[in-house]
């Protein structure tokens, strides 16, 4: 049975406030329960198509494995699309695809999910099918041996043919002494190829749950619609009663500025990158990731941003700026500056030009009329949102799956707009650090050049 | 009001599957034809403009000349020098993406209602009274430059360009949009100029727009925004010949996984038989999971992540190719498994159930694609270009079902050269040979 369904806004808005007064916001589409069994369930409504995207999301990614095992939860996300007791290898796919649908799942961090788009009619299909390998699945060895083989060849079109994807990986080890987030979440080569049946049915038996995962369906469906679905085909699995409680290793205070240098002869474009470590999004604590995600924009969002302003418009001497803060994250996180040199510019001066942007950031404060664009836009994405459900659904689920409540997500447009200026620098001062930080050079190695040799 | 506004509404309901999309034809009081789907449930509308022509146009010796212009529309224009022109786009909320491909430059704009006679008078003058300052030219051409130079150093870039030299030669779709750093070095802003002019016209203009906006008001806006461009525009080059051949072209790159790219002529759009190859191709390699070439080449060998095929009808030729990337040691397996699959459907063509289950697919998914107001605009213009009917929507799944099992095998061996395939691999690959035939 239902244990509380909560209508969170009972009426469609019949209009949007004037932007320039009011934070318009999206709560009105959607609508949250819990199943008795711990199945976490949002519904966000769009009837102008007769479409919906269905997704299972797991409180369980790569920072949860054990050690020695990195890649396993990716692993099994694979191996989940193998046999169940009542569907052959192949076919939750091939029946999705028989729908007009599309399938597919991704593995991160602190989540794995699962999801399918269909047209509105096929629900009960997607749900039984998906509730099915919630506990289900039959794996045989050669289903290792192969889709093993498979994931090999995942890490080498994503990372080793990559020099920058090498680049990040070996520099995000650095960034973490002590958490799993520095462990990339493809897994260590090393590590994938000695990955086994038993690692994988192990992690599936501990955290492929109803009660370690969220039900997140959106589109063409209504609540009531969902509930009765939800009920008849995840409410029958029991919840997990050992389900382990979350623990995560933490990381001891850093205290030492770490510099790092990558070469690689298929670099073309040198430049530096240097990530803090960084307070996440807390569930009733988000005033300062807002911060710092508005410092992101105001440092390095775009073309009006202060290091685009400073280095590619003023002093020319980086052909790219950028700012990235990932704040949706179940642990501590990280803020990130990039800046590539313009043409005979070293590494060394295009990093002291950086420096030096931040420093007088720092002294000189936030533009008020920057920060009112930016936050204006924030409050027209709110309404572009709208025509995307299923990215408004996406954010659900990844908010829930890294620790964050429903109030959580409906409260922070409104942290957003509250934030001032003096609070962003008062952020800057704490995050960018130099002794949390690392400093990566990607360069170029002396050496090859493509040719044709016919 | 000076012009009496004649406004000719064709309104068509495309269906019941597609209920939801009510294209209408909007002919404004200057003339121009847009396609409109009215939706006033959210206050913003996602207009798309394309131009056809796109990169194919660039003047001899200036390679790359529409796509660095294209680039540097968002950096300034009229008053507005770059940065107050990305500082006007942020206080609107509005975005203007503009883009270039072989065939059309497109432009997609996204503005809410509350100020959309700001949002439209920016991108107004935007098209009309670009700056092409010479600081932004340098400013991009650098970016452009460093985007070149890492392309030459990435496998899939590498593949692409050797793909498109096999296949197309001396002609445009043969040679990199972007130009090469060589030819962009040498543009000045009156290249930028005159390819600027060489783009924008109405001869080569189709518009759809989607969202809270009626018919009445698309009509003015179109006329203002796009009412003052010339009325014809550059000639467009004639079609390309394909020139690939069967055999495997390597190119030498120390990087561990091979990337590989394939193909053959394909088939155009508006050819009878397209159907039925686009049924064919779904069962060969256009299913995310459920193809032949996925079957064969991930599900049961383990031999890659990604294989697929793809039918590529572009406006002045057709292909028919596809990609794989597999360790260096087992590129040539993946070659030999894929060249044996495509002689495999060649002569055997697929099975009745494999039909049924691409149709059954095709249909469902059709309607999957209407899903927000940028991709319904986007669509609607496509259409345009590909001269489909304003009721095509609804028709669309009718075509693909006519089509018969006796259809698609026929076309398997007509279309299908298992001895006329060239696959390109970058990388090291082990025991694979140039074959030129």
């Amino acid at each position: 049975m239902i244990r509380a369904l909560a209508m969170i806004f009972a009426t469609f808005a019949a209009a949007i406030p004037g932007l320039a007064q009011k934070s318009p916001d999206n709560k009105e589409l959607v609508t949250s329960f819990t199943l008795d069994n711990g199945l976490q369930v949002i519904v966000v409504e769009d009837h102008r198509a007769p479409v919906l995207q269905h997704m299972i999301w797991y409180r369980i990614g790569s920072a949860d494995e054990p050690r020695g095992a990195s890649g396993v939860a990716h692993f099994l996300e694979h191996l989940l699309f193998k046999a169940t007791d009542t569907l052959e290898a192949g076919e939750l796919s091939a029946t999705v695809a028989a729908n007009g649908g599309r399938d597919n799942a991704f593995t991160s961090y602190d989540y794995t999910a699962y999801f399918q788009r269909v047209a509105a009619d096929r629900l009960d299909l997607m749900m039984r099918m998906e509730a099915d390998r919630m506990v289900n699945i039959r794996l045989t060895e050669e289903n290792i041996t192969t889709e093993r083989d498979v994931i090999l060849e995942e890490r080498n079109t994503r990372v080793e043919n990559s020099a920058r994807a090498l680049f990040s990986e070996q520099k995000n080890a650095i960034q973490f002494f002590n958490h799993r987030y520095g462990v990339p979440i493809i897994g260590w080569r090393h590590e994938i190829e000695a990955l086994d049946l038993d690692d994988a049915l192990s992690f599936y038996r501990t955290y492929y749950a109803p009660n370690n995962a969220i039900l997140v369906v959106s589109g063409d469906v209504t609540p009531e619609e969902v509930r009765v679905l939800a009920q008849k085909h995840y409410g029958v699995i029991p919840a997990n009663p050992d389900l382990p409680e979350r623990v995560r290793t933490k990381e001891p205070p850093q205290t030492a500025a770490r510099r790092m240098q990558f070469k690689d002869p298929r670099v073309a474009q040198e430049y530096v990158s240097r990530s803090y470590l960084a307070p996440e999004r807390n569930s009733g604590d988000q005033e300062t990731a807002a911060a710092l995600y508005l410092l992101a924009e105001i440092l390095g969002g775009g073309t009006t941003s202060y290091l685009a302003e400073q280095m590619q418009f003023d002093t020319q001497v980086a052909v790219y700026t950028g700012a990235f803060y990932s704040g949706q994250s179940l642990d501590q996180t990280t803020f990130s500056v990039i800046v590539v040199p313009a043409e005979g510019v070293s590494l060394g001066q295009v990093e002291a030009a950086m420096d030096k942007g931040l420093a007088d950031f720092i002294d000189r404060g936030v533009d008020p009329d920057q920060l009112e664009r930016i936050k204006m836009q924030l409050r027209a994405s709110q309404i572009y949102a709208r025509d995307n459900v299923d990215g408004i659904a996406n954010r659900y689920g990844r908010a829930l799956s890294s620790g964050l409540t429903i109030r959580d997500v409906q409260d922070w447009p409104d942290i957003l707009q509250a934030v001032t200026g003096e609070q962003i620098i008062a952020a800057a001062r704490e995050v960018l650090r130099v002794e949390t930080s690392v400093t990566g050079w990607l360069m170029q190695d002396a050496g090859i050049e493509a040719g044709v040799s016919q | 009001m000076k012009h009496l506004i004649i406004l000719m509404i064709t309104l068509v309901f495309a269906g019941p599957v597609m209920g939801e999309v009510k294209i209408k034809e909007v002919i404004s009081p200057g003339g121009l034809t847009a396609w409109l789907v009215e939706d006033h449930s959210i206050p913003f509308t996602a207009l798309e403009l394309r131009f056809r022509g796109g990169t194919s146009l660039d003047a001899p010796g200036k390679r790359g000349s529409v796509y660095l212009m294209t680039a540097l529309l968002e950096e300034g224009a009229g008053e507005l020098d770059a940065r107050a022109y990305a500082r006007a786009l942020e206080g609107l909320a509005a975005s203007f993406g503009f883009d270039s491909n072989s065939d059309s430059v497109s432009v997609s704009a996204r503005f809410l209602s509350e100020n959309r006679a700001a949002a439209v008078g920016l991108l107004r003058d935007t098209l009309h009274n670009p700056r092409f300052d010479q600081s932004a030219i340098d400013r991009v051409r650098g970016q452009v430059i460093s985007g070149l130079r890492s392309d030459a150093k990435d496998p899939d870039q590498i593949a692409a360009a050797t793909f498109r030299r096999l296949a197309f030669g001396d002609h445009p779709y043969g040679t990199d949009g972007a130009g090469t750093i060589e030819t962009i070095s040498g543009l000045s802003r009156d290249d930028i100029i005159a390819a600027k002019h060489v783009v924008f016209s109405r001869e080569h203009l189709y518009i759809g727009a989607v969202g809270d906006i009626t018919a009445q008001e698309l009509g003015a806006l179109i006329d203002d925004l796009l009412g003052d461009l010339p009325a014809t525009g550059a000639t467009i080059p004639g079609p390309a010949t394909v020139g690939l051949t069967g055999g495997v072209t390597v190119v030498d790159f120390d990087t561990p996984q091979s990337v590989a790219l394939f193909g053959h002529a394909g088939i155009d759009q508006d050819d009878p038989d397209f159907f039925a190859a686009y049924v064919l191709n779904q069962v060969l390699g256009g299913g995310s999971f459920e193809s032949r070439l996925m079957d064969e080449v991930r599900e049961k060998r383990g031999l890659t992540y990604s294989v697929y095929s793809y039918l590529s009808p572009r406006d002045l030729a057709a292909t028919y190719r596809g990609g794989v990337s597999s360790a260096n040691g087992k590129i040539a397996e993946t070659i030999a498994v894929i060249s044996n699959e495509w002689a495999k459907v060649a002569q055997g063509g697929i099975t009745q159930a494999e039909m049924n289950a691409a149709k059954t697919y095709l249909t469902g998914a059709y309607p999957l694609r209407f899903d927000g107001n940028a991709r319904i605009a986007g669509i609607m213009v496509a259409m345009q270009m590909q001269d489909l009917p304003i009721d095509y929507i609804a028709t669309r799944n009718a075509r693909v079902k006519a089509v018969t099992l006796a259809d698609v095998n026929r076309v398997a061996s007509e279309l299908l050269q298992p001895e006329g395939l060239r696959f390109v691999v970058v990388g090291q690959p082990e025991g694979l040979e140039n074959v030129t035939d």
